[in-house]
């Protein structure tokens, strides 16, 4: 069967995922089994049926289950986005649609990605850009102590969703000009790269700091700088990279939570959750103990759908269901089962972008799709870890599940670079 | 470059393993502490969504009663106020639950039929609990309550043949619909008096001169004595080593057991206790459901357990009547360490009534489902075999002689036979004249339908015949009518 005709088959389970989910929310809300869900589902399979058709014109040889897998995680996101707030999900569904235009114009724009790093430094400049504009006064806005978005009219949107994607093609357009002169020297059989090219790289460093300190946002700096760390490691080949890198980056994430209010909060909050000081405080451990009760009440088989307890009577019970603990609800509802299976589709994504990269032929097009996915993948990571105190948490969202328009769309332009770089790959490795 | 992607995947899988084990602790390894945490509230807070059942007294009137509020959840409401406080205790966000209310909630919210309420809610009708009914008299309390007329105390009504509570008052009292705000419920746990505390159950007080009936019935059921044994009542006996007096001082000499119990002369019961000794004491009492909490349908926070304290390491403790501590010549008159509950008490005159079977004390009869089915029904229950019925007669005989010509005429009711035994505990310093009245009986004597148990928490000078007896009276005849 060919690739194409075997992600048509992919979107038949998304798809009876959407109706599936949808009359059960249904059955929950209203007590009816209404055939909206049908409508939705069909509305929904109708989309990534178009998606599909551009995807079969322009990339025939793509890899045929990312596209799937990301339609899966979009629909248990809208259901339970439904679930909690029927009209988020209509917001989220209408960004649903923006990120499936953006997927396809990417796809259709961009022909051949390679022209990415002859604009590299512009690339990198505008993301750097785009990681400040929160703290700029006036469109700048803080949440929860963080400076994640702006506001422009009445949208808010976040930039560093953005700029992850302008950085690590810098990152793989740089590396693969001097992976080589990076391990060219050796010092008592240690691996010491120039100064000169050590620089820039410490320069990231630096800016993983200053997004610390700047944005106050610990998940994002994680995020950025495992994902680099990664592509260092991938173009290098060198284990003392990723080592030194993750020992850095321990030392300066140690610093700032000692020194930063909003940083040491949140680890503070980790550390003892369930502190009647931390837990009665604003920005204390609240929302993380309240993930973990609800959590516990999900079990092995959760709860079942809509069975999550939110509010009551005015008071919040779950903070930021929608966003930061869907995790949590997803667990509460569908228990550890459900989460697993959920973290396994993830998995799955991963196992197909790392794929992708191991299956491209040039170093630009492995680091670039070792970079996008292991910032998806390090996406997760932050804010399950956060949800699951494994990590402080922090505010990412959960790729294609959270409600969140920038992260979507964000999200389905990687999916659409991974895709570009799949095509070529796969088209490169037949002939 | 391929070896290095293989092995970042490599350390995503382990990420991801470790997400799997935090996951896994929260919902399986450590869940149920997580659920007992008590800044959980989210159980209650699934509960505030459910119309817990209503409770209905014996005669069919609402004690409780779920209405929906504007947001969709429901709250509690008690129409008949403080009338049953206690012993149903309250159901709220805030202060959580107690007496019944919490020894039922998982019936009242209709935990068990958890496919019924998804059913029910599929059909539109929302969750709902089962309904529960009591023995619970609202006339006969309202007489207890009115008798007690404020002052500290308890009254405690079962029925002997079943062990179905039809009274349990308990002063001060406190109207349960108060503690629907935070700052009325902790208001009433500063509260003078303990309002909350179900003094029925919870209440620890020398039981004075109603333990005869428990040291009667151990001396004629082990056959040492019969009503007719004669003992030296002379007054001043020594008692482990310490002059006894009777009431009074006064000098009985020579009587049979009936007429020391009719008078109640401590001196001859302290003898028969001291010749009874500790282990058959003992035997009786735990028989009678002493040295345990109190058997009834009730928190088990909310149930003391009646017996000989001794002060162990700076703080009272529950010892066992064999203890050195215990001077069992004093317990067999309700004296010395002796500390007891009003239920315990009634149970005493219980298992006189009902021929020497203690049935097990309950208020809940039975659970009903929204549908009108029966979810759970308590049958009587026999708790032990405390004494041969023909010990049993004897016994009531001589209560009823107390009645008749003895301490206790003020419970005698016309036309009804009863049997009881007054009891008069002395508090504070000797001489200071601070007694707590009690009164223990059962009616009708030939067939018993009521036992109870009346104390008054402090009188100046009151005794038993005088002031809890009257209490008696008039609530056996409310329950007789």
């Amino acid at each position: 069967m060919s690739a194409r005709n075997r992600e048509l088959l992919g979107l038949i389970p998304a798809s009876l995922l959407v109706i599936a989910g949808f009359a059960a929310v249904f059955v929950q809300e209203h007590a009816v089994v209404a055939h909206a869900s049908l409508t939705y589902g069909a509305i929904f399979l109708g989309l990534c049926l178009a998606v599909h058709f551009v995807i079969r014109l322009r990339l025939p040889d793509a890899d045929p289950y990312l596209f799937p897998i990301v339609a899966v995680l979009a629909s248990i996101g809208l259901v339970f986005i439904y679930r909690l707030d029927d009209t988020f999900a209509r917001n989220q569904a209408q960004w649903f649609v923006i990120g499936l235009i953006f997927f396809s114009g990417t796809i259709v724009l961009l022909r051949d990605y390679r022209v990415l790093e002859r604009y590299r430094y512009v690339i990198a400049a505008g993301s750097l850009l785009l990681l400040l504009l929160p703290r700029i006064p006036g469109i700048g806005a803080q949440a929860n102590g963080a400076y994640l978005g702006i506001r422009l009219g009445s949208v808010t949107f976040q930039p560093a969703e953005f700029a992850k994607i302008g950085i690590i093609i810098f990152l793989a357009s740089y590396l693969r000009d001097t992976r080589q002169l990076l391990v060219s020297r050796k010092v008592a059989g240690v691996t010491v790269p120039p100064l000169k090219h050590l620089a820039p790289l410490l320069l990231v460093w630096g800016l993983a700091m200053v997004l610390l300190v700047f944005i106050r946002d610990l998940g994002s700096s994680l995020m950025f700088f495992g994902g680099f760390l990664a592509m260092l490691y991938v173009a290098t080949n060198r284990l003392v990279f990723p080592v030194v890198g993750f020992a850095l980056f321990a030392a300066g994430a140690a610093f700032f939570a000692n020194t930063v209010g909003h940083v040491k909060s949140r680890v503070q909050a980790w550390e003892h959750p369930f502190d009647p000081h931390l837990y009665g405080k604003i920005g204390g451990s609240y929302q993380l103990a309240q993930s973990l009760f609800a959590q516990a009440d999900g079990g092995v088989w959760g709860q079942g759908f809509g069975q999550a307890l939110v509010g009551s009577g005015g008071t919040t019970v779950l903070p930021a269901a929608k966003t930061d603990l869907i995790y949590a609800v997803i667990v509460n509802e569908l228990g550890l089962v459900g989460a697993v299976g959920l973290l396994l589709v993830y998995l799955l994504l991963v196992e197909r972008g790392l794929r992708i990269a191991i299956l491209a032929r040039d170093s630009f097009s492995k680091l670039l799709a070792t970079g996008l996915t292991t910032v998806i993948a390090l996406q997760v990571f932050v804010i399950v870890g956060g949800v699951t105190k494994v990590i402080p948490l922090t505010g990412v969202t959960l790729p294609f599940v959270s409600y969140g328009g920038s992260s979507i769309v964000a999200n389905f332009v990687i999916i659409a670079l991974l895709l570009l770089v799949s095509d070529r790959a796969r088209r490169e490795a037949r002939s | 470059m391929n070896a290095p992607i293989v092995r970042v995947f490599g350390v995503v899988l382990a990420l991801f393993a470790l997400l799997t084990y935090f996951t896994a602790r929260w919902t399986v390894i450590d869940r149920s502490s997580l659920q007992d945490n008590p800044q959980n509230k989210r159980a209650l807070l699934a509960q505030a969504k459910i119309a817990r059942g209503t409770i209905y007294a014996a005669d069919g009137a609402t004690l409780a009663r779920s209405v929906r509020l504007a947001d969709g959840t429901y709250t509690r409401r008690y129409p008949r106020h403080g009338l049953f406080a206690q012993a149903l205790g309250y159901a709220y966000l805030i202060p959580g639950t107690s007496g019944l209310e919490q020894y039922y909630n998982g019936t009242l919210i209709g935990r068990s039929n958890g496919l019924e309420n998804t059913l029910r809610r599929l059909q539109g009708k929302g969750g709902q609990g089962n309904d529960l009914r009591t023995s619970l008299d609202p006339a006969a309390q309202q007489v207890a309550l009115q008798q007690l007329a404020g002052r500290p105390g308890a009254v405690v009504a079962l029925d002997p043949r079943t062990g179905r509570i039809r009274v349990m008052a308990s002063i001060p009292s406190y109207d349960p619909n108060a503690l629907r705000t935070e700052k009325a419920t902790s208001a009433l746990n500063r509260a003078s008096g303990a309002p909350l505390l179900n003094r029925n159950t919870q209440g620890l007080y020398p039981p004075g001169s109603t333990m005869k009936v428990v040291t009667s019935i151990a001396a004629i059921d082990t056959g040492t004595y019969t009503p007719n044994s004669v003992v030296n009542g002379k007054n001043g006996i020594e008692i482990s080593g310490v002059p006894l007096n009777n009431d009074g001082n006064v000098d009985w000499g020579n009587i049979d057991l009936t007429t020391a119990l009719t008078h109640s002369v401590n001196t001859v019961f302290a003898q028969v206790g001291e010749r009874l000794g500790k282990a058959r004491m003992q035997r009786y009492m735990d028989r009678l459901g002493f040295e345990k909490p109190v058997q009834v349908d009730l928190p088990l926070g909310q149930r003391y357990p009646s017996g000989t304290y001794c002060v162990r390491g700076g703080t009272l403790r529950l010892v066992e009547p064999t203890a050195d501590c215990v001077d069992i010549g004093r317990v067999a008159i309700g004296q010395s360490k002796l500390l007891v509950t009003p239920l315990q008490m009634a149970m005493v005159a219980a298992a006189v009534a009902n021929g020497g079977t203690l049935m097990t004390p309950y208020i809940a009869t039975r659970a009903i489902d929204p549908d009108g089915r029966t979810v759970l029904s308590n049958e009587p229950k026999v708790f032990s075999h405390v004494m041969s019925r023909s010990t049993a007669d004897q016994v009531t005989a001589m209560m009823q002689r107390v009645v008749q010509e003895g301490t206790g005429t003020a419970a005698a009711l016309q036309g009804i036979n009863v049997a009881g035994k007054t009891g008069t505990a002395e508090k504070g310093a000797p001489g200071s004249n601070i007694t707590q009245p009690w009164f223990i009986a059962f009616a009708p004597a030939d067939a018993p339908r009521i036992a109870i148990a009346v104390t008054i928490e402090k009188t100046i000078g009151g005794f038993g015949g005088t002031d809890a007896a009257p209490i008696a009276k008039a609530v056996m005849e409310s329950l007789l009518q």
